[in-house]
């Protein structure tokens, strides 16, 4: 099996106070198999061989779906390849002595921890803020007893199938967070059980949004087009117009 | 010891509605004065963890994530069971109980079951009510998929993706709370330790991932929700943050571990390509419903699948087991597919893999309908192995999944620690030796949302829990130990590192504590582990300081776990002198392969008491007598 020598430009960052910058490094023996990151993995045992710090990356599932990875590559959230995580991106998309630039989504709302990880959590305080059905546990009807329509339930399917990596800020060139808001909101106020609390859902998550210091949607659309999950605009759409609904009602 | 499942008294079908008559409650106004700390936020986790709050206690989370929703639950694909019979085929509680128990080869309590499958119908009325997306039909009415172990479809879906859907849903619930005060959320947190206070669970110790701080947590319950332990074997299809070190320091503190070598090696994964792997991919057992699994009757055959003809492909699970197909039990298809392989059928560079085949059912139902099945699981499969399932057939092979065992847990999910309650994957509770799939998603949620929050206040309400600070010396102690262990192991500055570590133990595990094992084989294992154990405290490289956020500390903390646990699971392997479920030994089994298990000997449960580590560990073994007195044992056939 033939392998790649590969040139890396890295983000290196001590904390959120420190300036950072880049670091080069050269690894040889890269196979076209490996995933992304498992060549990030090599990487760092060289480091530490070598009595270096290795590189910090968050990662837990490495299957596109628990959305802890989402470094930029190239200048691209998650990378090269359409639909696809970081975790899920593989080496054999790049040839030998190619060069890659490996840095942390950028954004106000995600403070840099150390190297590539970044403090995400203005997303947990968004879906904090209404990002839910308020139902208590034992209360809920027969699940039968509420139809859904097979479309409208595969609708609010593919806005739910976010994985929260964040992505979608890092491309965007106001740093806005209405790709991830807006499929929460989407998903929810899609479906009979969204209903009751649609207006204050909305409002509460978008008014959570600007409060994090995310950008607003100036319909870039750089956002879908780097979503690993394919989470479509038509969410910020939908979540625009049910906030007009909600304020102007 | 004695450990007392204190299962309530009665016919099958009243216990848990007698126990619910009978549990002593705590009044609204005094709930808020208990504080209780949930450590894991996946299913069991997040759904305890809302439950509780929305009761009225005071709740503390804390995982080692950077968010609740990134649990490993979230990668759960196919579905999860409930007894709703809406396909009109006979389910039941009755016979969800029944499959469950059976699947697991009669190795778990009865009642313990029997309250889950009662449970499940109420989950999937909780997940609908939150706006989960289930598969609908055009009706506009549930959908049901079947699963493998069972006659009935009772499998409720989201696409493949199922975990993700209902982990949010648990989580949003959660949030929820978060909102409200209820609950406080430590994210990037990691239990090093629980603290025990006059032989109660009183609080835990953390490590905060980011800054490095050591921190003490008090509290009048601690309820344990940190999943299985599958990453001892280094590849699993676990995530790689899974670990079992919150449970093994509870263990180390005093809470018996049971039936630790009950590993669920699932079926259908995608196989190793190379020594870099960092962990394995599930292909969800759903697949088994339209995929049919064969290799080439012929030995080295290096055509192109497409191009072998019907007659010389060998089904063998259609062949061997004709009732139940492809969709015998997980323990089943994966000691199938080591004895092809064995046998040189496999197929693949390293011969590791069978054929995992989507021909027929496309010729059948039509390409979309199997993209809108299975859409996203073929994309990852193409994903990886660069080849499309869609033109020629999947190659998997089996890989560790999901462990069975875990800390030991009374009927009230409570540990042999009062105050310690272990619930989800992290306990041992439901599914004896061998799990069905669709079942740990219930088993999770069920632990969660209608279990925990019912014994948590019969365990409130009696306990006399004097006041505890963080100053008190069993505190002192706990973080002092966390710590000291912490700065031992950056200390050594060795020459291998963590993960060279993990990698060798997990092959000794995979050889000879994997999906076969022999006395034999697992004494050279234990001389093994003992040896790597020994050299890893010696030789280890641990990069950085404690002070900042350090994964690689993090791993070796856990590594160092890993390398105790996996004695005691070879030890229990050794105990158990039967094959049940997953666990096959060779020596018994009949000549066609299939388990031969020992009721007269070994119907109990292994809880194994920790006493120290010196060179070897040092373990004690208690029984808990399983006690049918509802099902017939039988021995299990899917023929």
């Amino acid at each position: 099996m033939s392998t790649m020598t590969i040139n890396l430009k890295v983000w290196r960052q001590k904390n959120t106070a420190d300036s950072g910058g880049f670091q080069d490094y050269k690894l040889n023996g890269v196979s076209e198999h490996m995933s992304f990151l498992e060549m990030l993995d090599v990487l760092n045992e060289q480091l530490i061989k070598e009595g270096k710090d290795p590189v910090e990356f968050d990662h837990d599932c490495r299957e596109g779906i628990c959305g802890s990875c989402n470094m930029v590559i190239n200048g691209r959230a998650h990378g090269p390849k359409r639909l696809t995580a970081a975790c899920q991106l593989h080496m054999r998309e790049y040839s030998d002595g190619d060069t890659i630039v490996i840095e942390p989504p950028r954004a106000k709302a995600f403070p840099i921890i150390r190297d590539l990880v970044v403090d995400r959590s203005a997303f947990d305080r968004i879906i904090e803020a209404g990002g839910y059905v308020s139902v208590k546990t034992g209360a809920a009807p027969e699940a039968n007893l509420i139809p859904v329509e097979q479309d409208v339930s595969n609708t609010a399917f593919d806005y739910a199938t976010c994985i929260g990596c964040g992505a979608c800020v890092a491309a965007c060139p106001n740093s806005s967070a209405s790709l991830f808001t807006g499929a929460k909101v989407a998903h929810l106020n899609s479906l009979p059980q969204g209903e009751p609390e649609r207006k204050r859902r909305t409002v509460a998550m978008v008014e959570q949004m600007e409060k994090e210091g995310f950008g607003d949607c100036s319909n870039y659309a750089e956002c879908e087009a780097v979503c690993p999950v394919g989470i479509s605009i038509s969410s910020i759409a939908k979540m625009r117009k049910d906030y007009v609904k909600a304020v102007f009602s | 010891m004695k450990l007392d499942p204190k299962v309530p008294s009665g016919p099958l079908e009243s216990k848990w509605s007698n126990y619910l008559r009978d549990v002593k409650l705590v009044s609204p106004n005094n709930k808020r004065k208990y504080k209780i700390i949930v450590v894991g936020t996946g299913l069991a986790g997040a759904s305890a963890a809302a439950s509780l709050a929305e009761l009225g206690y005071e709740v503390e989370t804390f995982t080692i994530l950077d968010s609740a929703r990134r649990a490993h639950s979230i990668a759960a694909q196919g579905g999860i069971n409930a007894a709703k019979n809406y396909q009109n085929d006979g389910d039941s509680v009755w016979r969800l109980f029944y499959d469950t128990i059976k699947g697991g080869d009669y190795r778990s309590r009865e009642a313990n079951v029997y309250r889950l499958a009662e449970n499940s119908n109420r989950i999937i009325d909780q997940a609908v009510a939150q706006g989960v997306p289930f598969g609908r039909e055009y009706g506009g009415l549930l959908d049901n998929r079947s699963f493998g172990g069972a006659q009935v479809s009772r499998t409720f879906y989201s696409r493949g993706q199922t975990g993700q859907q209902l982990l949010l849903g648990a989580y949003q619930a959660m949030m929820r709370m978060v909102h409200t005060g209820k609950i406080k959320s430590y994210t990037r947190h990691e239990m090093l330790d629980l603290v025990v206070v006059d032989g109660v669970a009183r609080g835990i110790i953390t490590r905060d991932l980011v800054s490095g701080e050591i921190k003490r947590h008090e509290a009048h319950a601690v309820v344990l929700c940190t999943g299985g332990y599958g990453n001892v074997f280094y590849l699993s299809t676990n995530a790689k943050n899974s670990n079992v070190t919150a449970a093994w320091r509870c263990h180390k503190r005093g809470a018996t571990f049971a039936n630790p070598c009950f590993v669920q090696i699932h079926p259908t994964c995608i196989p190793v390509s190379g020594d870099y792997q960092s962990k394995l991919t599930l292909m969800s057992e759903s697949l088994r419903n339209d995929g049919r699994v064969w290799v080439p009757r012929k030995k080295n055959d290096d055509r192109h699948p497409n191009d072998i003809p019907e007659d010389e492909r060998y089904y063998y699970l259609e062949e061997r087991y004709p009732s139940f197909g492809n969709l015998v039990p997980r323990d089943v298809a994966s000691r199938n597919a080591k004895l092809v392989t064995d046998e040189g059928l496999g197929v693949g560079d390293s011969g590791l893999a069978v054929y995992l085949d989507f021909r027929d059912a496309i010729k059948r139902d039509g390409e979309e309908t199997i993209r809108a099945r299975y859409g996203n699981l073929f994309d990852m499969y193409e994903n990886i192995s660069d080849e499309n399932p869609y033109k020629q057939p999947m190659r998997i092979f089996p890989a560790v999944h999901y462990t069975m065992g875990g800390l030991w847990v009374d009927y009230d999910l409570m540990s042999n620690i009062p105050g310690l309650f272990v619930a989800g994957e992290a306990n041992f509770s439901d599914h004896g030796a061998n799990r069905l799939g669709a079942s740990a998603l219930m088993q999770g949620l069920s632990d969660g949302y209608f279990i925990i929050p019912y014994t948590m206040g019969s365990y409130l309400a009696d306990a006399d829990l004097p006041n505890v600070d963080t100053d008190h010396d069993a505190f002192k102690e706990a973080a002092d130990d966390s710590k000291n262990q912490l700065d031992r192991l950056l200390n050594i500055n060795g020459n291998k590192t963590v993960i060279e570590f993990h990698r060798e133990l997990g092959k000794i595990m995979w050889d000879k504590v994997g999906i076969s094992r022999s006395k034999e084989g697992l004494e050279e294992a234990i001389s093994e582990i003992r040896a790597l154990r020994e050299d890893f405290w010696q030789n280890v490289r641990v990069p950085g300081e404690a002070n900042y956020y350090n994964k690689y500390l993090e791993f070796a903390a856990r590594v160092a776990d890993y390398f105790e646990l996996a004695e005691l699971m070879a030890i229990d392997a050794i105990d158990r002198g039967e094959s049940c479920g997953c666990h096959l030994r060779d020596e018994y089994q009949t000549e066609e392969g299939e388990a031969i298990r020992n009721d007269k000997d070994f119907a109990f449960v292994s809880a194994y008491e920790y006493l120290g580590v010196n060179g070897k560990l040092e373990t004690k073994l208690h029984k808990e007598d399983l006690n049918f007195e509802f099902v017939e044992l039988k021995q299990r056939s899917y023929k």
